[in-house]
C-alpha cells in the first residue's frame, strides 16, 4: 500500500514498542525506496521515542503514516502520551540529559536519525513527538 | 476565453489529417535541418502521425481548454515519452517544444481556409488552438527539464561512488583513498562502502587515507571519527594516513581531536603499521648476484 | 517468558541473540549472563549480535553493561557481528560503546578471547578493540 496509509498502535508495554518498530521496518521495506541505513535509523528512532512514551509518558499511542509530498515519499510516526510533559524541551533534547537511568540519548539522538523532528509538550498534559523520514 | 459556439477544430483536424500531417512534417524538418543526425525522417513521420492521431481524438472527446483531463492523458503520456527521449538524445528544450509549436502553422492555415468568411469565428478558433498548443508545448519543456534533472541526479550519485573506492591492500587490510572535500553526504557514502567491504572481505584493518583531502577542520575530523567509530563497532580498526605537514599544523591549531585513533604521515607507514598488527613481516631479500 | 540461550563452549560462554529483543528480555539476559559467568567459571563471553537489525541506546547500553560486568567478574567479553547499518546508526545516535571489545564474527571473536585469556599462548589473534 502506498501514501495515505495510516495506522495507530497502542504503546503501553515493551512488546508494544517492539511491534511498532517492526511495523515501521515492514512499511519501509515495502516501499522499496528506503536504503537499509535509512530504515535502521528510522526504526531506531521509533524504538527510542516509543520507549519514552512507555517509560516516561505512562503509555500512549504511535500513529504511522505514509506520505507523498512534492514528489517525495515519506514515513511519519507520531508519538502521543498523556504523561507529565517536558518542562524544558531544549534541555531535554541535549545529549546527556536524562530523567531516568538512561544515557539521555533518546530525544537528541533520535533527532539526528530522522529528517524532520517536531516536539510539543505541556507540563501536566502530555507530549507529542513527530518524526519523518523522506526519500 | 471560451466560445459558446461548438469548436470546429476537431472536425477540421479529422477531415484534413493527411495534408496537415504533411505540412507539419515539413515544418519540423525545416526546423530540424541541423539535427538530422539525431532523428531520422521516417522516425519523425511515425512519431508525428501518432501524435496527430492522439491529438485529434483528444480534441474530439475532451475539453480544448483543459489538458489535465482524462481525455488528454494519452497525449500527455506520448509527449512525455518524446520529451524524455529527446532530452537523453541531446536535443535542446526549445527544439523539443518546437515539435508542438510547429503544428500551429498548418493548423492555422486550415482554419483560415475553412472559416475565412467568418472573422469572429476564425479569431476564436485561432485563440483556442494557440492556447491549447502553448500548453502542450510548455508541458514538453517541463518534462524535458525533469528528465534532465534525473540525469544530473544519477550522475551526481555515480560520481559520489566513483570518488570513494575501497581497495584491498592485503588479506584483512582495506584502504579508502579519500579525494576532495568530505561533507556529510560524502561521509555517508564512504561509510556505507567501507563498512560493507569490511563485512564482505572480513578485514580487520581499514586505512583511511586523506592525502587528497584539501582541508581538515573540526567538521571533517568529526566525519572521519564517525567512520572510524562505526568500523570499530563492527570489529575493524581504522588507521588514518596521509596527514600532510600543513594539515598536521591546522589540526593542532584548531584543537582537532582524533582521540586514540592511530594516525600516520603516509599510506606506506600505515601499511607497515597494519602489517605489525596482523603479524606480518616484510623482509628485503639479499640482492641477487 | 522466552529467554536468550547461553551456551558453554570450553572456557567460554556463547550468547547468540537471534530475536528482536524488547527491554525486559535484555534485562533478563543481563541477569542470566552474570549468573552463568560465575556458575560456569567462564574466562570469556562472546555475544553474537549478527542477527540484530536494531540496536537502540537501551540495548547498546546493556551490551556495554554486560561487557563491564563480565570484566568485573574476572572474565573477558567480546561483542561480534554488528551489522554495518546498525553500526552507522549507533554512531549517529551518539553511542560510542568505547568500553566494549568488538570483532567481525564468531571466529575472530574467539581468537580475540583466546589471545586475551592466554596472552602468552601461541594464538595469533589480532581482532580489534583496545589493546
Amino acid at each position: 500500500m502506498g501514501p495515505g496509509r495510516t495506522e495507530t498502535f497502542p504503546l503501553r508495554t515493551d512488546e508494544d514498542v517492539l511491534r511498532v518498530r517492526q511495523t515501521v521496518r515492514i512499511w519501509m521495506v515495502e516501499q522499496r525506496t528506503f536504503s537499509l541505513v535509512e530504515q535502521t535509523k528510522m526504526v531506531t528512532a521509533t524504538s527510542e521515542l516509543g520507549r519514552n512514551v512507555v517509560v516516561h509518558g505512562g503509555g500512549g499511542t504511535a500513529r504511522l503514516e505514509l506520505l507523498s509530498e512534492g514528489g517525495r515519499l515519506g514515513i511519519r510516526v507520531t508519538f502521543q502520551d498523556q504523561g507529565p510533559g517536558i518542562a524544558s524541551i531544549e534541555q531535554a533534547s541535549r545529549d546527556g540529559f536524562t530523567t531516568g537511568d538512561g544515557l539521555g540519548l533518546g530525544l537528541g539522538g533520535s533527532k539526528r536519525l530522522v529528517d524532520d523532528f517536531e516536539i510539543a509538550s505541556e507540563v501536566g498534559k502530555g507530549t507529542r513527538v513527530t518524526i519523518t523520514k523522506w526519500k | 476565453m471560451t466560445t459558446s459556439r461548438q469548436s470546429r477544430i476537431a472536425e477540421i483536424l479529422t477531415r484534413h489529417e493527411k495534408p496537415i500531417l504533411e505540412e507539419w512534417l515539413r515544418e519540423q524538418l525545416d526546423a530540424l535541418t541541423a539535427r538530422q543526425d539525431l532523428i531520422s525522417e521516417s522516425d519523425l513521420r511515425i512519431q508525428s502521425a501518432e501524435f496527430l492521431g492522439l491529438f485529434t481524438s483528444a480534441c474530439r472527446a475532451g475539453s480544448l481548454t483543459d489538458i489535465t483531463t482524462v481525455e488528454w492523458k494519452p497525449v500527455q503520456d506520448f509527449l512525455a515519452g518524446v520529451s524524455r527521449s529527446r532530452a537523453l538524445q541531446g536535443f535542446s528544450p526549445s527544439e523539443t517544444a518546437t515539435v508542438v509549436f510547429s503544428l500551429k502553422q498548418p493548423l492555422f492555415a486550415r482554419l483560415r481556409k475553412e472559416l475565412g468568411a467568418d472573422a469572429a469565428a476564425l479569431a476564436d478558433e485561432m485563440w483556442t488552438a494557440t492556447v491549447l498548443l502553448d500548453k502542450l508545448g510548455l508541458y514538453t519543456t517541463e518534462v524535458f527539464q525533469k528528465a534532465r534533472e534525473e540525469v544530473i541526479k544519477r550522475q551526481q550519485l555515480e560520481m559520489l561512488e566513483l570518488s570513494t573506492p575501497v581497495v584491498k591492500l592485503w588479506d584483512g587490510v582495506l584502504a579508502v583513498p579519500l579525494i576532495g572535500t568530505l561533507d556529510s553526504v560524502r561521509t555517508q557514502v564512504v561509510m556505507d562502502n567501507l563498512l560493507q567491504s569490511i563485512v564482505e572481505t572480513g578485514s580487520t584493518i581499514a586505512i583511511v587515507d586523506i592525502t587528497g583531502v584539501p582541508t581538515v577542520d573540526t567538521l571533517v575530523a568529526q566525519h572521519l571519527l564517525k567512520t572510524v567509530s562505526a568500523a570499530r563497532l563492527m570489529g575493524a580498526q581504522c588507521i588514518i594516513s596521509g596527514i600532510r605537514p600543513q594539515i598536521a599544523q591546522t589540526i593542532v591549531q584548531l584543537g582537532v581531536e582524533f582521540g586514540d585513533v592511530v594516525t600516520k604521515a603516509s599510506l606506506a607507514d600505515a601499511l607497515a603499521h597494519a602489517f605489525r598488527l596482523i603479524g606480518c613481516t616484510v623482509t628485503r631479500q639479499a640482492p641477487r648476484a | 517468558m522466552d529467554r536468550i540461550p547461553i551456551i558453554k563452549v570450553g572456557d567460554f560462554l556463547l550468547v547468540s541473540i537471534q530475536v528482536d529483543m524488547h527491554d525486559r528480555l535484555v534485562m533478563s539476559l543481563q541477569d542470566d549472563l552474570t549468573t552463568q559467568v560465575v556458575k560456569a567459571r567462564a574466562k570469556g563471553v562472546l555475544i553474537d549480535i549478527s542477527s540484530l537489525d536494531v540496536v537502540d541506546s537501551f540495548i547498546g547500553r546493556m551490551l556495554g553493561n554486560m561487557a563491564s560486568m563480565t570484566r568485573v567478574l574476572g572474565a573477558e567479553a567480546v561483542v561480534v557481528g554488528m551489522r554495518p547499518a546498525v553500526a552507522t546508526t549507533i554512531v549517529e545516535l551518539g553511542l560510542s560503546l568505547t568500553n566494549v571489545r568488538t570483532a567481525l564474527d564468531v571466529d575472530k571473536g574467539m581468537a580475540v578471547l583466546r589471545a586475551l585469556v592466554n596472552p602468552a599462548g601461541d594464538e595469533g589473534g589480532h581482532g580489534s578493540g583496545q589493546n
